[in-house]
């Protein structure tokens, strides 16, 4: 009976387990097959170069998002790694210990925000902080909502994740190194800069790959703030329309126009593709550092 | 020379706290603006009444049926995804430790699973319907969302299980247990606080999540009787109210954020204290 038992229950295990381990895959093929009709109708490289959207026409170009996308990301990233990395060196270098416990209730608080609500707060306060405020001071035109609005939104929702994992690199470097280097006469201040910056950069690289991950994907918040208008934005106070954006906002048209709804899951496809990608290159970089300790 | 070096070292000192200060008053400032917006029209009709005839330009009403519903979705959504999630965590911590090679794989494709947008999981589970022959409803906005959230709890289940010493089970097995009851006698027991906070954690990123019930659960004014209703959800409804051009209708949004907030913050809350509690009989 227990023998019986012990088989029963390791067999729902190991169908749990492939299950689990099939499921990329099984989203990519899923992708795929529902995207094959427009991509037989239209070159892969066709669709992505093309900047022409018109879906009662047939023209699905995806370059405008694709730009979009690229623009917000970037941006995004550029705002939030810096200030992760000063805030993550404080905390783990020179702070008390107190304060490291209290960050973490307070990262562990902006993941848990729901993005609909940080959208709301996008809303309130980065839009019109946008387009009264910072599109005057560089003599820009803007109603507020637009690429640098949907970036501002999103560096603030990477924080709590790209934050969390600089802390932790840095806390992995082993307080030898940092001994040896003090030793020599270095300050603290050298010390950080040489050592525990040298020593902890793919870890660096790893979390920059995480927060690009994790706000090239980010969909309800952006679109709340971002405008969508396609468009080859030609500053960051223009709308945009990235790609999570646009598979959101024509879910309910999208069964009733030929091939549109092949066009959406292509969309849903690329965003698949390149975040796994980043995600795993982030995580194959952060393995590599803690093998080399 | 030697001052130049003290400058520097002050100079980014200072910078670095104004940093860390800042992410902590953005914090505070979120959660002001959202407070200061959404108390003044939360009222007792929005949690206990179904929107009424015109409710979305400005009529008598609530938004009962987007709390039911996405109470319903994360629940069920958080029941499967532990039936599946349980025996994969498991099985990580007591069969896969003798295969290292295999145990980060899966701990790889987890991490992967994990990094995939909630849009994608969404367009996913659309897919899934569209085959199935299913529209819009409850079951196909809880296959998006146990999707969603299965790597969610895995991993966290996996970070408490990897704590427990191998002695233990090497203990067990050699009274003689299985693997199976080392695994479920044993492991789970001493997990059991670390899996509340899995199933909570989990419960609250299904509830938030908008994106991945935008295409499978539609949306509606009734609260749903069968799994091929459609179902309303909270952050839609927030969604859906925000774009109305009507002022009282973006506010009952901005009160409906602060329902949204109150329910996953009492959930990680929650989580917190009885891990704590549960703390006290482990070994």
């Amino acid at each position: 009976m227990r023998k019986f038992i012990d088989s029963l229950s390791s067999v729902w295990m190991q169908i749990a387990i492939w299950f689990v381990l099939l499921l990329p895959l099984m989203i990519g093929l899923g992708l795929v097959v529902k995207s094959m009709p427009l991509l037989q109708e239209n070159s892969l490289i066709g669709i992505l170069s093309s900047s022409t959207w018109s879906p009662m026409r047939g023209d699905f170009g995806f370059l405008p998002f694709i730009i979009s996308t690229i623009l917000v990301t970037i941006i995004a990233t550029a705002i939030s790694l810096p200030l992760c990395l000063l805030s993550a060196i404080h905390l783990t270098q020179y702070a008390p210990k107190w304060l490291l416990g209290f960050m973490h209730s307070v990262i562990d608080i902006l993941a848990g925000i729901p993005s609909v609500v940080y959208g709301v707060w996008g809303i309130l306060v980065i839009v019109p902080f946008v387009g009264d405020n910072l599109a005057p001071f560089f003599n820009a035109e803007s109603s507020g909502y637009s690429i640098l609005a949907g970036a501002l939104v999103l560096a603030v929702m990477t924080i709590p994740y790209v934050l969390n994992m600089l802390i932790e690199v840095f806390n992995n470097i082993a307080v030898e190194y940092k001994e040896a280097s003090l030793s020599l006469g270095a300050t603290y201040w050298e010390t950080i800069k040489f050592v525990v910056l040298k020593k902890g950069l793919s870890g660096i690289l790893s979390a920059f790959g995480l927060g690009i991950s994790k706000a090239l994907g980010e969909t309800i918040a952006v679109l709340m703030v971002v405008g969508n208008v396609v468009q080859f934005p030609k500053s960051v106070f223009d709308a945009g329309y990235p790609l999570p954006a646009l598979i959101a906002n024509n879910y309910g048209e999208m069964m009733s126009i030929p091939f549109y709804d092949s066009a959406l899951m292509l969309a849903a496809l690329l965003l698949f593709i390149i975040v796994i990608f980043f995600n795993v290159a982030a995580r194959y970089l952060i393995q590599k550092t803690t093998v080399t300790q | 020379m030697m001052n130049r070096k003290k400058i520097e070292e002050q100079f980014f000192r200072l910078l670095m706290s104004l940093v860390t200060a800042s992410i902590i008053l953005v914090l505070v400032y979120i959660f002001y603006i959202i407070l200061k917006k959404g108390l003044p029209s939360l009222s007792w009709d929005m949690v206990s009444r179904l929107p009424e005839g015109g409710y979305y330009f400005g009529k008598e009403g609530g938004i009962l049926n987007a709390i039911i519903g996405s109470f319903y979705i994360s629940v069920s959504a958080t029941f499967l995804a532990f039936i599946i999630g349980l025996p994969v965590a498991l099985y990580m911590n007591v069969y896969l430790v003798r295969r290292p090679k295999f145990l980060t794989m899966t701990r790889f494709v987890l991490d992967a699973l994990w990094g995939v947008p909630s849009i994608v999981y969404g367009a996913f589970g659309f897919t899934i319907m569209i085959y199935f022959g299913l529209r819009t409803s409850l079951l196909a906005g809880i296959i998006a969302v146990t999707l969603l959230i299965i790597p969610i709890m895995i991993r966290a289940m996996d970070e408490v299980l990897r704590t427990i010493p191998k002695g233990l089970m090497e203990a067990s097995l050699a009274l003689g247990s299985t693997k199976t009851e080392t695994a479920f006698k044993v492991f789970f027991k001493q997990a059991l606080p670390g899996f509340i906070t899995a199933i909570l954690l989990s419960f609250g990123r299904g509830i938030g999540d908008a994106a991945s019930v935008l295409f499978t659960a539609g949306f509606t004014d009734h609260i749903p009787e069968k799994l091929t209703d459609p179902v309303a959800t909270l952050p839609l409804a927030i969604f859906f109210q925000l774009s109305s051009p009507i002022p009282e209708v973006r506010e009952r949004a901005y009160a409906a954020a602060v329902i949204l907030i109150a329910i996953v913050f009492t959930i990680s809350l929650s989580a917190r204290l009885l891990s704590k509690k549960f703390k006290k009989h482990q070994v």
